[in-house]
């Protein structure tokens, strides 16, 4: 039997609803798993003790489940990284748009993508061998496994995600509000910086955020080279223990279903409601800045 | 018809007689569990019939197991306690405890560290953030960095117990580090640091320290003259028989068992 013209597209419409839900799907149950495993935690401790606690001892007896510090490392460490990455990605993406020549930029934007598909071991091996020995001489340092090495090696992977997607939205900005800028008597840095960038806002600004979450998400890395004291930290150089450090070393020798156990879950609901938090201002910051067509500027 | 079930049937009891008499199960200490798990690997694959099942809990409840007669063979980290014993006797066990290994944590330096020993108490010390100076120990005038295992490990445990004792925590400022290597990584490129790891992780890319003027290594912990050193025990009732037998032998044959001790960072008792 032939399928008719109706059916055929009712199955083809079907069919794509299930893909798009399935993520959907994944994501929440993920969510429940992450809250089902970490919510037990808090018969043991009270939220505002987990919350704000300044010690971190979860094998201890009797056990402390306090991970303001690690809190505190996750932010500075995203904190430094984005004011590294984001100078660099958006200003790389300006000059591979808006500057260059189609050849020299057919050279810079696959090297720069090239840094997004290294893996993270391969960045923390490097922050760990080379660039921690060089700053602990350089600047005589205690250590160099520190917040601001944790953060110079997010920033290189936080780069390719900013740049790629800062580009993108430079280029759509319309060639016509260029070109009166242009016309106006204004030379090409001013176009830039006055018409360009306020006009691919809400682009950058999502390329930032994107950014800022994968740094906050980052295992490898900030496991390898930030040294890993549960301190909160006081100087660029002070060792930390960002979150997702703490999860990827201690569930391996954490007991199943044990308090140190439901504590790491809960640490990964803390994570989740950052990246939420991230996104929802991601959207509400591009939904604001929206270039629409050539005349909202 | 008839026929191919009794064969059937036969042919399930066979299996299952066999299966039987081929398992052995194995309870206890988290600190010998990554040992075993690797000797039970070991053993399993040249002996295919023999089934191992592993599983960790505290050397408590390995203890308990054994005296229940609800494992084959148990795993402890320390010696059997009097009540332990007596407890065992009364219902009949006779606990056999084998000493498989000998679990020695040596402090380690960076090789351009002069100091050479330190005591217990400076260990202590050194770990709760009292002694911040490599010179109150002889050493530069240079800041101690403190290097230690992650909190759930089992050489921070041991090294917890061991040095620190009851009630005193390894100060936050510690560097964490999440694996052996790790920890003679960061120690290896930095000469203010000091950190620990089992004998047999410790390599010639980092210095041993003597420990109140002992130093650590297979000959001294044994002799129980190395203070950071304890006794891994595997605990069997009676003399083991059979199946577990080969087992048994198998741990602590120095060409197979006892070389998967020394790999994984224990000190093996027969060479």
């Amino acid at each position: 039997m032939a399928w008719s013209r109706k059916q055929k597209d009712d199955f083809i419409r079907n069919v794509f609803f299930v893909t798009a839900i399935s993520s959907i799907v994944a994501l929440a149950l993920i969510m429940i798993y992450l809250f089902i495993e970490g919510l037990p935690i808090f018969k043991v401790t009270s939220v505002t003790d987990f919350l704000f606690g300044n010690y971190w001892y979860p094998t201890d007896d009797p056990p402390d489940f306090g991970i303001f510090p690690l809190i505190m490392a996750s932010i500075a460490v995203t904190a430094v990284s984005s004011m590294i990455a984001i100078p660099l990605g958006v200003l790389t993406a300006v000059y591979m748009a808006e500057i260059t020549t189609r050849k020299v930029r057919g050279i810079i934007k696959p090297i720069v993508e090239l840094l997004a598909a290294l893996p993270s071991v391969v960045i923390g091996f490097f922050g760990m061998v080379i660039v921690a020995p060089f700053l602990q001489q350089t600047f005589d340092l205690n250590t160099g496994l520190n917040l601001f090495n944790a953060s110079i090696m997010l920033a290189f992977m936080s780069v390719p995600t900013i740049c790629s997607v800062s580009e993108d939205a430079i280029y759509s900005v319309p060639r016509e509000l260029k070109e009166a800028s242009l016309a106006l008597g204004a030379t090409h840095c001013q176009t830039i910086f006055r018409v360009v960038l306020p006009a691919s806002l809400s682009g950058i600004s999502t390329a930032v955020i994107l950014g800022m979450s994968r740094a906050i998400g980052e295992t490898m890395v900030v496991l390898m080279v930030a040294g890993g004291a549960a301190l909160i930290p006081t100087s660029l150089f002070d060792p930390v223990r960002p979150m997702p450090a703490s999860i990827a070393a201690e569930m391996a020798e954490a007991p199943f279903r044990g308090n140190h156990y439901h504590a790491l879950f809960a640490i990964g609901m803390v994570l989740f409601v950052f990246t939420l938090v991230f996104n929802i201002v991601a959207d509400y910051v591009s939904e604001k800045h929206k270039q629409v067509g050539a005349s909202t500027l | 018809m008839k026929k191919i079930l009794a064969l059937f049937a036969a042919a399930m009891l066979l299996a299952s007689t066999a299966f039987a008499e081929t398992k052995i199960e194995v309870k206890g200490s988290t600190t010998v569990l990554p040992i075993m798990q690797k000797l039970v690997e070991a053993y399993m694959k040249k002996n295919p019939d023999v089934k191992i099942t592993v599983s960790g809990g505290g050397s408590g409840n390995g203890v308990k197991a054994i005296i229940d007669g609800t494992t084959d063979l148990a795993m402890s980290s320390r010696h059997m306690k009097d009540k332990e014993v007596k407890l065992a006797a009364d219902k009949g066990v006779k606990a056999n405890p084998i000493i498989i290994a000998i679990d020695a944590i040596i402090p380690i330096v960076n090789p351009a560290n002069k100091v050479k020993g330190a005591t217990i108490e400076q260990l202590r010390d050194i770990y709760m953030g009292k002694i911040t100076n490599w010179k109150e120990l002889g050493g530069d005038d240079e800041s101690i960095v403190v290097i230690s295992r992650d909190t759930s490990s089992g050489t921070y445990e041991a090294w917890q117990e061991l040095v620190m004792g009851k009630g005193n925590r390894v100060f936050p400022g510690a560097l964490l580090q999440a694996s052996s290597g790790a920890v003679l990584q960061a120690i290896g490129k930095n000469k203010k640091a000091i950190g620990y790891d089992g004998y047999g992780y410790v390599n010639e890319t980092v210095k041993g320290l003597e420990v109140n003027g002992v130093p650590g290594n297979p000959g001294t912990a044994a002799a129980g003259k190395y203070a950071i050193s304890r006794p891994l025990f595997i605990i069997t009732n009676g003399e083991p028989q059979g199946t577990l037998k080969g087992f048994v032998d198998f741990i602590m044959d120095p060409a197979t068992g006892q070389k998967i001790v020394a790999e994984e960072g224990a000190v093996p008792v027969k060479k």
